[in-house]
């Protein structure tokens, strides 16, 4: 089985992010870039669905020169090669044009199954995995807690409000997996070894025939018309339990009309 | 006036809270036409719709809709911004909501904006990203406008509307039921209200100390009416479940009332909670980050606090 794992590198959260003042857009310079969680719970379900049932784990991830460091922490942990897009003309896409961009991609390197995180923390929209399966024709297995293969048959959990989903699909299919799904493996140093000898393919808009006029910050499809670094809250009362504290904070609840 | 056109939410055949905050914030923009999707509608229903405004309500009521994940929707909506050329599309941003805008965006090659929490003349939407960081103004600059709309975003007021009915017959595509629903399960939960949605919802952290203890966090959310969620802190620990985890990697809520009890307030549980209008924070240790966000903090053992809070509450009902 060919299976495509995507991951994003994105700013960690530990650090100040902040958007760029020029063309308002993530600024991936001034905070260090790591590995998305989520995707971590993708590469980790993408190695095991490979242990399972055999088969290849290419790691695809679209982003600049830096995010190397991500496409290698997806290798050490055990994926077996990697496709990346960058190209200076990809700079701030949006959802739908990074959607496209991967599409294409995928296109290109074929895939029985593609794997990804439910979302990002940076920009958090949740829908490039719905999007991927919109634009590849392929079922979509999104939200996914738990997932099975059997053949070309696949089934997953799909989370939902009231619990889950039982959803049935065959492949190829888009995947986007949940926290908690598993436990994602830390890479051994081996691995780590190993992944500085892993084939990594880098592909350039021409490659993956993605049209320039549909990609990048000038062609997006929506758009930052102003920010600002949101004003501290105002400071509110803080009190020290005093044997009332419960008493206290009804008092609070009421004057806000909770109670 | 522009036809702005809502996503319906329901559930058991009724429509959500959040489909009324859009109707009203519809309302302010455009001619609110709501768009069910699903079995379950009804003359209730109906009624609920007129109350908070819809001037037309287009029903596509098979089954169809709801037996494969996502993509009916995508594709209802897609026919209706073809034949009716819409202003705008509104969504509850949820996990299934953003993919129904997503999908819908790819479909009519629209703009698509997600997580909104205020949308004004032109559309522009307010977001707040970053954990809370950063104020965004963004809009749409192709196609249709499609927003996805955090619940909790504006209060629900009523305002009659005429909810002229009109049948919308679609004929799904083969890729539209490529993911095919087999089973819906349905856990727990019991009388709360949907975390997500909920006006009051009051969290606990690694503060509780167990999962016996999140008994005195779920008493004090029902004394108010409240959900309950929890930290990543206390899902890790296996103490509450996942689902009901706040926060970065988890679900983002943006209630009326948010209560923290027993946790620090890292930006991974701030980042799914930041947007509360008021912020009520209990917590032994006053060096405790979520302090810096609170409106009113209690610097104590929640052990000693959460329960004489609920007492309180009862008694002043």
């Amino acid at each position: 089985m060919n299976i495509v794992v995507c991951v994003k590198q994105v700013p960690d959260t530990a650090t100040e992010r902040k958007l760029r003042s020029d063309d308002k857009t993530l600024d991936r310079d001034a905070a260090d870039g790591v590995i998305n969680e989520l995707c971590e719970y993708a590469v980790e379900e993408a190695l095991r669905l490979k242990e399972a049932h055999g088969g290849e784990v290419t790691v695809l991830t679209m982003g600049p020169d830096k995010a190397t460091d991500t496409i290698r922490k997806a290798l050490a942990m055990g994926a077996d090669k990697a496709v990346h897009l960058v190209d200076p003309a990809l700079h701030g896409s949006d959802a739908l044009s990074t959607s496209y961009a991967m599409a294409q991609t995928l296109k290109k390197i074929g895939f029985d199954l593609v794997i990804l995180g439910s979302e990002s923390t940076d920009a958090r929209t949740g829908m490039l995995a719905a999007m991927l399966a919109e634009r590849l024709g392929t079922p979509q297995l999104t939200l996914a807690n738990k997932v099975e293969i059997s053949g070309t048959g696949i089934t997953v959990q799909r989370v939902t409000d009231y619990g889950f989903d039982k959803v049935e699909a065959s492949l190829p299919a888009v995947v986007s997996v949940v926290e908690k799904i598993n436990e994602p493996r830390y890479p051994s140093f081996k691995g780590i070894m190993a992944a500085k000898k892993k084939p990594v393919q880098t592909f350039g808009i021409a490659d993956a025939e993605i049209d320039a006029a549909l990609v990048g910050v000038a062609n997006a499809w929506s758009e930052v018309a102003d920010f600002a670094v949101a004003p501290p809250r105002a400071a509110g009362t803080v009190v020290k339990d005093e044997g009332d504290g419960g008493v206290k904070t009804a008092d609070f609840l009421a004057s806000k009309k909770f109670i | 006036m522009a036809e702005i056109l809502v996503l319906v939410e329901h559930v058991d055949g009724d429509v959500k809270k959040v489909t009324l905050e859009l109707l009203t914030l519809a309302r302010s923009l455009g001619e609110p036409a709501a768009v069910w999707a699903g079995p379950g509608y009804s003359e209730i229903a109906k009624g609920r719709l007129a109350e908070f405004g819809a001037e037309r309500v287009y029903v596509a009521d098979s089954a169809d809709i709801v037996d494969y994940v996502v993509a009916p929707k995508a594709e209802l909506l897609a026919s209706l911004v073809a034949s009716r050329s819409p202003a705008a599309v509104l969504v509850a941003s949820t996990a299934e909501g953003k993919e129904v805008a997503g999908r819908l965006a790819v479909k009519t090659d629209s703009g698509v904006i997600t997580d909104a929490v205020g949308l004004g003349e032109g559309f522009i939407a307010d977001q707040s990203i970053f954990g809370g960081g950063v104020n965004v103004h963004s809009r749409v600059s192709k196609g249709t406008p499609i927003i996805a709309v955090r619940p909790n975003s504006t209060a629900p007021v009523p305002a009659p509307g005429a909810a002229v009915e009109e049948k919308v017959d679609v004929a799904l595509t083969d890729a539209a039921r490529a993911a095919k629903i087999v089973e819906r399960v349905k856990q727990e939960k019991g009388a709360r209200p949907e975390l997500t949605e909920a006006a009051i919802v009051v969290s606990g952290g690694r503060g509780v100390g167990s999962g016996e203890n999140f008994a005195i966090i779920e008493k004090l959310a029902d004394s108010l009416g409240a959900a309950v969620g929890a930290s990543r802190a206390a899902t890790d620990a296996g103490w509450y479940p996942h689902a009901f985890q706040v926060g970065q990697t988890g679900k983002t809520v943006s209630p009326q009332l948010y209560i923290a009890a027993g946790i620090s307030g890292a930006i991974q549980h701030r980042a799914g909670m930041q947007t509360s209008k008021t912020i009520v924070v209990i917590n032994k240790d006053p060096e405790a980050p979520i302090f810096e966000i609170a409106d009113f903090g209690i610097v104590g053992d929640l052990n000693q606090v959460v329960p004489q809070l609920t007492e309180e509450i009862a008694k002043r009902k």
